[in-house]
């Protein structure tokens, strides 16, 4: 398996609390752009529109618990995709969200410890696979929920649509998700 | 094995499965509503051509009808031309259906022992009717239009035993209310949940849809009621299969169980306060709330008992003047039935306005915003910061009856205070 892109650098841009939900990451009324890189223009455009005007491409966003909770709408991985986010670092994660973030090859990252460890401007390196989060400015390395490796093959092809793509298009064979 | 285990077990070709393995499972249906745009999009780029099974794809319009700006509108042909062109069999129009989980009941589109996903978060619904239903994303979506299956972790059971009779006023929706209260926004999460007891076997399928729609908000991957005869007499007219009746082992597993007591636990009508759906007391608690806005409809509370129970509310009353009434009957079949009973008659002369079936204002996107500074008591599912409107609004979650009483008030309150004592409580749970 490649590890393209399964080591991240980047700072953290905002450290979030509980239960930030689809509606605070992606307003319900902008559900009828189906466009993924317009989502964009619209992230946490209600609560928190700081965010979107400050970041950079490969910028972490770090939250607490139940980041994602809410609807079913890919909108809000996609939002965070397309604004240029690296990665979603929470304590945990709404399963639909998560599921969503992995197959738009958005990395999802579990680590209790993130929003404790993290402020806002921290650079961090997250090694998805070994499950190791080094916060450069504070000199301080902590642990990550290893990344499954059903996500990481996932992560790695660049999401489901090139996964599959791949699966029965170019008629790859090996494919992890294939023979579980 | 529970009843999660038992149907991903059969639905993965296994004997018996246990929590956290990760297993491929066939899919029986696959819903989508507007979204199917979405999945249209991942499922062209993806480049197969044809949908797996155009029997067991279900298409409901239902966030945006009729279309409320052209977007939608351009978005909705795309859908219809997708349809037509891949001979999908199951597509409800504008007009045709309703609510897409209301639709899905009513038509007998679900069975116990299927496997449903559906790209919206409150297809776990269909856990009333046996079930493991849960939402998924639009990508997944156009994965499962492309293999039939999809992968997932076998999750662990929360058992919820309810024993005891409901104190008057105080619906299936308080209960559930009050457990996400107990249990939190993620106290459910990755989890299935199993309700029973005597207290869940004497309810109505309506109300048993309550608990496993709202189940999600405690972030339930799936969430059953009984598979008895009640659900049977229902699911009968509707269903030409061979029905089973589903029950978990004697010996399964669960990871904890809790017993309430629904006269004991449920004193009172419960409200969610915002900005959170756990942040739940009991109705004396909430404080004095003016009502601006006070909505009954939903995939959560837009059936014909919660019409009822709402027209018997206010018969005969006015709603307050400083309040809007907005009724979204949850399907074309629940809005002819309330017609045909008089519901409707009832609830408009007291001054309520009725939307088309559909979400409506529960997503916030058209029929009934809220201006910034607005309160509103409604009988939807999510009461987030800008859910239904300006970011500066505020949501109060509750059952059908709190709503409608609150809109004869003008203020948060107990139907007690409404309804007088010699007219009889109208709430069959």
């Amino acid at each position: 398996m490649s590890d393209r892109g399964l080591k991240l650098r980047g700072r953290v841009r905002a450290v979030l609390g509980n239960n930030i939900d689809t509606d605070i990451i992606y307003p319900g009324r902008y559900l009828n752009i189906t466009d993924r890189e317009k989502t964009a223009e619209h992230l946490f455009e209600l609560a928190h529109p700081e965010i979107r005007a400050e970041l950079q491409a490969g910028d972490f966003i770090v939250a607490d618990h139940n980041f994602g909770c809410g609807s079913s709408r890919e909108q809000a991985a996609a939002a965070l995709k397309f604004a240029g986010a690296g990665a979603v670092i929470a304590a945990s994660f709404a399963r639909i969200f998560f599921r969503n973030a992995i197959n738009l090859g958005l990395p999802a990252v579990v680590s209790a410890d993130a929003a404790i460890r993290c402020s806002a401007g921290d650079e961090l390196e997250v090694d998805l696979v070994a499950g190791e989060i080094r916060n450069l400015t504070k000199d301080e390395v902590f642990a990550a929920a290893p990344l499954d490796p059903r996500a990481a093959e996932l992560l790695a092809a660049g999401g489901l649509i090139p996964y599959l793509k791949r699966k029965y298009i170019d008629g790859a064979r090996n494919l992890c998700l294939n023979i579980v | 094995m529970t009843l999660a285990e038992i149907i991903l077990a059969r639905a993965s070709g296994r004997e018996c499965v246990s929590p956290d393995q990760i297993v491929i499972a066939r899919v029986d249906l696959a819903m989508s509503h507007e979204n199917a745009d979405l999945v249209r999009k991942s499922f062209l780029e993806i480049g197969v051509g044809r949908v797996w099974d155009t029997s067991k794809i279900v298409i409901i319009f239902d966030h945006r009808v009729p279309a409320e700006s052209e977007k939608t509108a351009t978005t909705h042909r795309a859908v219809r031309e997708f349809v037509a062109a891949q001979g999908i069999q199951h597509f409800y129009d504008v007009g045709r259906g309703g609510i897409c989980h209301q639709v899905l009941a009513e038509q007998g589109h679900v069975r116990p022992g299927m496997v449903v996903v559906g790209t919206d978060s409150h297809t776990t619904t269909h856990g009333a009717f046996g079930a493991f239903a849960t939402g998924i994303g639009a990508t997944e979506m156009a994965g499962v239009w492309t293999e039939g299956t999809l992968w997932f972790k076998v999750p662990s059971t929360l058992r919820i035993e309810v024993e005891g009779e409901f104190r008057p006023w105080i619906s299936a929706k308080d209960l559930i209310l009050r457990v996400i209260g107990m249990l939190g926004a993620a106290g459910a999460d990755y989890r299935a949940v199993e309700f029973d007891g005597t207290a869940i076997r004497r309810m109505t399928v309506a109300s048993r849809m309550v608990l496993a729609n709202l189940a999600m908000e405690m972030g339930a991957k799936v969430a059953f009621t009984p598979v008895d005869d009640v659900l049977v007499d229902y699911l009968r007219p509707r269903v030409s299969e061979k029905l089973e009746i589903l029950e978990p082992d004697r010996d399964a597993v669960y990871e904890r169980v809790i017993h309430l007591n629904a006269e004991e636990d449920l004193w009172e009508p419960q409200i969610a306060c915002p900005h959170s759906v756990d942040h739940v007391v009991p109705i004396s608690e909430a404080g004095e709330v003016p009502v601006d806005q006070a909505v009954l409809g939903s995939c959560t509370n837009g059936r014909l008992e919660d019409l009822e129970v709402a027209a018997r509310v206010v018969a005969g009353r006015s709603v307050h003047p400083r309040t809007r009434l907005i009724v979204v009957p949850a399907s074309q079949q629940v809005y002819r039935e309330a017609m045909r009973l008089g519901y409707l008659e009832t609830l408009i002369a007291a001054g309520a306005i009725i939307n088309p079936p559909g979400c409506g204002p529960c997503v916030g996107v058209h029929q009934g915003i809220l201006a910034a500074g607005e309160n509103c008591v409604s009988s939807t599912n999510r009461n987030f910061l800008g859910r239904m409107g300006s970011k500066d609004s505020f949501v109060y979650l509750a059952s059908p009856a709190v709503v409608a009483a609150s809109a004869i008030a003008g203020m948060l309150v107990h139907p007690e205070s409404i309804v007088k004592e010699s007219e009889p409580c109208p709430i069959e749970v």
